[in-house]
C-alpha cells in the first residue's frame, strides 16, 4: 500500500473541498472494498478523507411517500430497518444476500453503489486489464471468465457490477442524491452505473470530487409479491454467478406491472423495458414469464467459461418471477430454492 | 472550516487517536495504514485476533466495535479513534470465560483453534443482534467465519447452547 495522508471531514462541504484540492484523492466511508484494493496497489489514493462522521445516516421518509436513505447508512442497518423490511423488503432481502455481517456492519449504502468489480484480473496488478489501466488489454475475455458478462459486455472489458443490493435499487428505480463542489444534483439510478464501452476505468456517471448523500427509494416497493433469488458457487458468502429482484402487482391472475433485474451477468443491473412490457396484461404463469426471460437475454453473449449462465439466467428469471407472483420470496438463510 | 477538522498535512506520517480496547484507553501516533488488526496485534500485543485472509474474506479478524462484529483487517485504526472495542482477550470477567467460550469448549467448537477468536467474537455480535433463532439461521449469519478444520457443527451446536440459556 502506498503512503497516504489521512483527512477527517466532520461536514459535506468540507470534504468536497478536500477532495477538490486533491484530485487522487478518495472518500472512505466503511472502507471494506477500498481499504481491500488499497492493499493490493490497485487503488492508491494519495490522501483518504474519511466521511464517516457526517451527518448522513438517517433513514427517512419523504413527502412523497418514498425512502431517503443516508449514504451512510450502514448496510445492516438498511436491512434490519421497520420500513425498509415492511416497505421494501426485496431491498432487505437483496443486502442479506450479499457479504459476512462483519462486512454489512461495516459497509455504507452509498459505498454498495460504488463497489468495483471482483475480477480477479482487476485485482492482479501484474495482468492486463483496461479497468486498473486504460489501454493495457483484457484479460478475461481469453482467459478464466467463468464469473463474466454475457450482456453489455465491450472486447475493452466483460467485467460485472457485484452488487446484490444494488440490483434490488434497479427495479426499486432508486435516486441517487449527489453532492458536488458546484452543484448537488440526482441521478436515476439507471443513469448511475456505466456499461465498459471504451472507457471500462469508469463505473459510474459520478464526476470527479462528487460524493453520494442519499439513496431515495420512490413509493412504490412491490411488498407484497417480489423476491431476490441468487445463484452462486457455494450457499453463503459468495458473489453471484446470477441474481434477479423481481416485484410484481397483480390483478386477480394478470400481471398489472412487473419489473425484474438481473445481477451478475453485466457492468450494471440489467433491466430491459421491453422483457417489462411483455409482463403486463399477461397471465402470471411460467410461459408468460419464460417469453420476458428470453427477451431479457436475446442479445445475450457468452464466453468460453460462462456459457451456463444464458441458461441459468433464463430459469433464473422464471423461478424468481414465479415465486414474486405466489408471494413467496426467497428467504435467504434457506438453502433451497423455493 | 469546522474546529473538528483534522487534516493529517500538517503531519503526514503519524495520526494521533484514542481507543477504548477492552476498557483500557489507549492514546496512540499511528502510521494511517495501519490496520486495526495490525494495531491491535503488533502495536498493543492483543495476538487473539487473529490474522487470516487479511482482504475480508475469513473472520479470523473479527472484533467487536460499539458491539457490533466487523473484520479489523479492513478497518484502518484511525478511523474508528473515540471508539470502544472489544477483543477475544476482553470476553471473559474475573477469571470466568464468557458463556460462548465455555460453551466452545463444552462441545469442541474447534480443532486447531486459529479460526476461534474470531468465530466467537462473530458468536457475540450475532447474540446481540438478536436475530437467528434457529439453526439454520445461526449458519447463514456465521458464514462471514470459516473454518477450515471444519466445525462447523459443533460451532452451531455451541451457540445453540448460549442462545437458549440467554
Amino acid at each position: 500500500m502506498i503512503n497516504f495522508r489521512y483527512a477527517r471531514a466532520d461536514n459535506v462541504a468540507d470534504a468536497l473541498r478536500l477532495a477538490n484540492a486533491d484530485p487522487t484523492a478518495k472518500f472512505v466511508a466503511g472502507g471494506t472494498n477500498l481499504i481491500d484494493l488499497m492493499k493490493m496497489d490497485v487503488e492508491r489514493p494519495t490522501k483518504i478523507i474519511d466521511i464517516n462522521r457526517l451527518p448522513l445516516n438517517q433513514i427517512e421518509r419523504t413527502p412523497r411517500g418514498g425512502l431517503r436513505i443516508g449514504a451512510l447508512v450502514r448496510n445492516t442497518d438498511l436491512a434490519y430497518h421497520p420500513l425498509v423490511e415492511q416497505l421494501y423488503p426485496v431491498l432487505a432481502s437483496a443486502i442479506m444476500a450479499g457479504a459476512s455481517q462483519q462486512l454489512r456492519n461495516m459497509a455504507s449504502a452509498g459505498g454498495n453503489l460504488l463497489q468495483r468489480t471482483r475480477c480477479a484480473y482487476f485485482y492482479d496488478s501484474v495482468t492486463p486489464c483496461n479497468k486498473r489501466e486504460p489501454g493495457s488489454g483484457c484479460s478475461a475475455v481469453y482467459g478464466h471468465n467463468r464469473m463474466h458478462a454475457i450482456l453489455g459486455a465491450s472486447d475493452a472489458c466483460i467485467a460485472v457490477h457485484p452488487s446484490d443490493m444494488c440490483v434490488a435499487l434497479a427495479i426499486l428505480e432508486a435516486k441517487i442524491h449527489v453532492s458536488g463542489a458546484s452543484a448537488d444534483r440526482v441521478i436515476d439510478f439507471t443513469d448511475f452505473h456505466r456499461l465498459p464501452g471504451n472507457s471500462p476505468q469508469r463505473d459510474t456517471n459520478l464526476n470527479p470530487g462528487e460524493m453520494i448523500t442519499a439513496v431515495e427509494l420512490p413509493p412504490r416497493g412491490f411488498s407484497k409479491r417480489y423476491t431476490y433469488l441468487k445463484i452462486r458457487d457455494r450457499a453463503s458468502y459468495a458473489f453471484a454467478l446470477v441474481s434477479v429482484a423481481a416485484g410484481l402487482e397483480l390483478d386477480g391472475t394478470v400481471i398489472a406491472d412487473g419489473r425484474f433485474a438481473l445481477g451478475g451477468v453485466a457492468h450494471k443491473p440489467w433491466r430491459d423495458p421491453q422483457a417489462e412490457a411483455a409482463l403486463r396484461g399477461r397471465p402470471a404463469n411460467a410461459e408468460t414469464f419464460a417469453r420476458a426471460a428470453g427477451i431479457l437475454l436475446r442479445d445475450a453473449k457468452a464466453y468460453e467459461g460462462n456459457r451456463f449462465k444464458i441458461d441459468l439466467a433464463r430459469r433464473c428469471v422464471v423461478r424468481a418471477l414465479t415465486q414474486a407472483a405466489h408471494g413467496t420470496p426467497q428467504v435467504q438463510s434457506s438453502k433451497n430454492i423455493m | 472550516m469546522s474546529s473538528n477538522l483534522v487534516d493529517a498535512e500538517a503531519s503526514p506520517d503519524l495520526v494521533q487517536l484514542t481507543l477504548t480496547i477492552n476498557g483500557a484507553r489507549h492514546t496512540l501516533k499511528l502510521d494511517p495504514r495501519t490496520t486495526l488488526l495490525d494495531l491491535l496485534r503488533e502495536h498493543l500485543d492483543l495476538t487473539g485476533t487473529k490474522k487470516g485472509c487479511d482482504q475480508g474474506q475469513c473472520g479470523a479478524c473479527t472484533v467487536l466495535i460499539e458491539g457490533r462484529r466487523i473484520n479489523s483487517c479492513l478497518a484502518f485504526a484511525v478511523m474508528y479513534d473515540g471508539a470502544e472495542i472489544v477483543t477475544i482477550e476482553g470476553l471473559a470477567r474475573d477469571g470466568t470465560l464468557h458463556p460462548l467460550q465455555q460453551a466452545f469448549i463444552d462441545h469442541d467448537a474447534f480443532q486447531c483453534g486459529y479460526c476461534t477468536p474470531g468465530q466467537i467474537c462473530s458468536a457475540v455480535g450475532l447474540l446481540a443482534e438478536g436475530r437467528a433463532r434457529i439453526a439454520e439461521e445461526i449458519r447463514e449469519l456465521m458464514s462471514g467465519n470459516i473454518c477450515r478444520c471444519g466445525a462447523y457443527t459443533n460451532i452451531v451446536a455451541a451457540i445453540e447452547q448460549v442462545m437458549v440459556q440467554s
